[in-house]
């Protein structure tokens, strides 16, 4: 079949197409607890080529009465070394799905399909970036960095949480970023505070000239209107309840500015990375908005 | 591998690729029974990424209205067990924009088209109707009228015989391919409806849309959907739409049906054939596993082959009672 392709060196066969998303049965090489977060690494050396931070793949519970995937935000792939062709991510557990996939071992199989959405744009130069995250939001910013630092650019990161327990890989963040705030409510690690406050500060010393967010929504509605006051493009990646993760149930729909009229865009397919300035944070599932999608018209 | 037949003689198997997978409904005629349910399959070019689409019988295309419809607020959709529940409000960009985007890119992928049609009002049905006349790869209409309407405390047309004959009778004075009334299975009698679309011209009948539910937060005590509403799918209605199936083939059985309702496997897929269904479609399967459609038209004829059917239009109408 056209569609079925063998992976290189004889590896394990994928359905799909030579670009794009794939799916397969992947072996779990890895299991770890990453502070309270959870970190499954799996083998797929397609879904580690094509990945590019801000994507997300979604993965198939078995044996439960669950139907619907659930879509995890990449958090690291590699593509050389020892590691070379797998993919990471990193979950909280808020269901049975998610209790499910943290008892997966080693040499266990899972269904997943990616790598799925959009990807966060990088800047073509070096602007300054500033990366803010919560909770394990902060997984896919740290991905970025790891792109940010390859090309040389500046990146700096607002990590936060509740409490310590709740700040995502602080060494890591750390390692691949100029400078690392952690702000905790708590206080327990880094800075009592919230992120705001600390973004405000940063903000003000004028060295950011593009901001990257990820994790609750609350949170990026307020970074984004943060960095509207002072002028600093945002993109942001959302966290949408969906069901298919491919673009066809149009349950995942955001409100969305484009060219002047407000669209339902699907944070599966035309997100999950948005313009944070764009989006109609207030609209959110408050009533529907009167514009649809102009969509690109795709070649014939 | 042989099983017993209708006969009660096992048969020998056969090649697979020697079993006909082509069914026939009036005037259509589909290379395979496995086609999209309307809304679960995009516009086509999202699940082509996966695979080629047109290796399905044909796509049943997202509900065309003759306006853009913006849709319902979210949250719009709820896990529940075995199924989902949805209340989209069929937001679609209207049948102009179809016709400008999805319709050309669909012609050229050579998948034959079933335009899913919906409206506020036959009238509108009608509209939109009359845009697709005579287009080239449209096979067939399926005149949604049984989405659940949340905004109307979940009334549609098709819950009565009336609303029913009135819609169906618009469209097929434009139509210029068969029509398909799609039903619901919120009803007393579906005979009764399904009966109703036949006298007023309809060439099938599709069955079953989804089944309105409700699922509510306990933390919250809200409703988990926006629109309070939704229409329940997956795999936990399918014994609901093999029961609607089964009745409409008992009461009409030269009436063809397409069914739907849960359908993720092989085996579902000749459930509902047995049942009474000439094609079946893959539905909320889909969102589960993007694959779905494609899987089961690979293993169907192997399925048919292992018990020496030849013909997968023999197994319409099968069931042993």
């Amino acid at each position: 079949m056209s569609t079925t392709f063998s992976t290189k060196g004889g590896g394990p066969p994928f359905q799909g197409r030579a670009s794009g998303p794939i799916r397969a049965r992947c072996e779990v090489l890895q299991y770890r607890k990453i502070g309270q977060y959870h970190s499954l690494t799996f083998v797929s050396p397609e879904m580690a080529d094509r990945a590019q931070p801000g994507m997300f793949v979604t993965i198939g519970v078995e044996g439960h009465s669950t139907v619907l995937r659930r879509p995890f935000s990449i958090y690291q792939v590699s593509r050389h070394g020892p590691w070379a062709g797998t993919v990471e991510i990193i979950f909280d557990v808020v269901g049975e799905g998610t209790r499910w996939l943290a008892s997966r071992t080693k040499h266990d199989t899972v269904d997943i399909v990616g790598p799925l959405g959009t990807p966060f744009p990088l800047p073509k130069q070096n602007v300054g970036c500033l990366l803010v995250g919560q909770g394990y939001g902060a997984a896919p910013l740290l991905y970025l960095a790891g792109a940010l630092q390859q090309r040389g650019f500046r990146a700096d990161m607002i990590i936060g949480a509740a409490d310590a327990d709740g700040i995502f890989n602080a060494i890591e963040a750390k390692r691949l970023s100029a400078t690392t705030i952690l702000v905790t409510e708590d206080g327990s690690l880094g800075e009592e505070g919230n992120i705001l406050d600390v973004m405000e500060r940063h903000l003000a010393l004028g060295r950011t000239g593009l901001v990257y967010a990820s994790g609750p929504m609350p949170l990026l509605r307020d970074v984004s209107a943060l960095s509207a006051q002072a002028g600093v493009p945002i993109r942001v990646a959302v966290e949408e309840a969906m069901a298919c993760g491919t673009g066809v149930c149009l349950t995942c729909v955001l409100p969305v500015e484009r060219k002047g009229a407000v669209y339902n865009l699907r944070s599966c397919l035309e997100g999950p990375v948005f313009n944070g300035a764009k989006v109609r944070w207030d609209a959110i599932g408050a009533l529907p908005v009167h514009d649809v999608p102009e969509r690109d018209e795709e070649p014939q | 591998m042989s099983t017993a037949t209708t006969s009660g003689r096992p048969r020998p198997p056969v090649d697979p690729a020697e079993v006909d997978l082509r069914v026939q409904l009036d005037d259509m005629i589909l290379r395979n029974p496995i086609v999209t349910a309307s809304g679960t399959f995009g516009s086509g070019q999202e699940i082509d990424r996966f695979f080629d689409v047109d290796r399905l019988g044909a796509v049943v295309v997202k509900s065309i209205t003759v306006d853009p419809w913006p849709g319902l607020p979210t949250p719009r959709m709820a896990e529940t067990a075995s199924g989902m529940l949805n209340a989209v409000g069929m937001q679609n960009s209207g049948v102009e924009r179809w016709l400008a985007v999805d319709y050309p890119w669909l012609r050229h992928h050579k998948v034959p088209i079933i335009a899913s049609i919906a409206g506020r009002t036959p009238h509108e049905y009608r509209q939109v109707a009359e845009k697709l006349r005579g287009l080239e790869g449209i096979v067939g209409i399926e005149a949604n009228i049984s989405a659940p309407n949340p905004e109307a405390g979940g009334a549609m047309l098709a819950t009565q015989p009336g609303p029913t004959h009135e819609a169906i009778a618009t469209i097929i004075r434009v139509a210029t391919v068969p029509v398909f009334a799609k039903l619901s299975p919120d009803v007393t009698d579906i005979v009764t409806i399904a009966h109703a679309a036949a006298e007023a011209g309809a060439a099938g009948v599709s069955v079953i849309n989804t089944v309105l539910g409700m699922a509510i937060d306990t933390e919250t005590r809200r409703p988990k959907l926006a629109a309070g509403f939704g229409g329940l799918s997956g795999p936990a209605i399918k014994p609901i739409a093999i029961r609607a199936v089964h009745q409409v083939h008992t009461a009409l059985p030269d009436l063809p049906i397409i069914g739907m309702g849960g359908a993720a496997t092989v085996e579902d897929v000749v459930e509902f054939m047995l049942a009474g269904a000439s094609a079946v479609a893959i539905g909320t399967a889909t969102f589960a596993n993007p694959m779905a459609a494609t899987e089961i038209i690979d293993g169907l004829p192997v399925w048919l082959a292992e018990r020496g059917i030849r013909h997968a239009r023999s197994l319409t109408g099968g069931l042993r009672v």
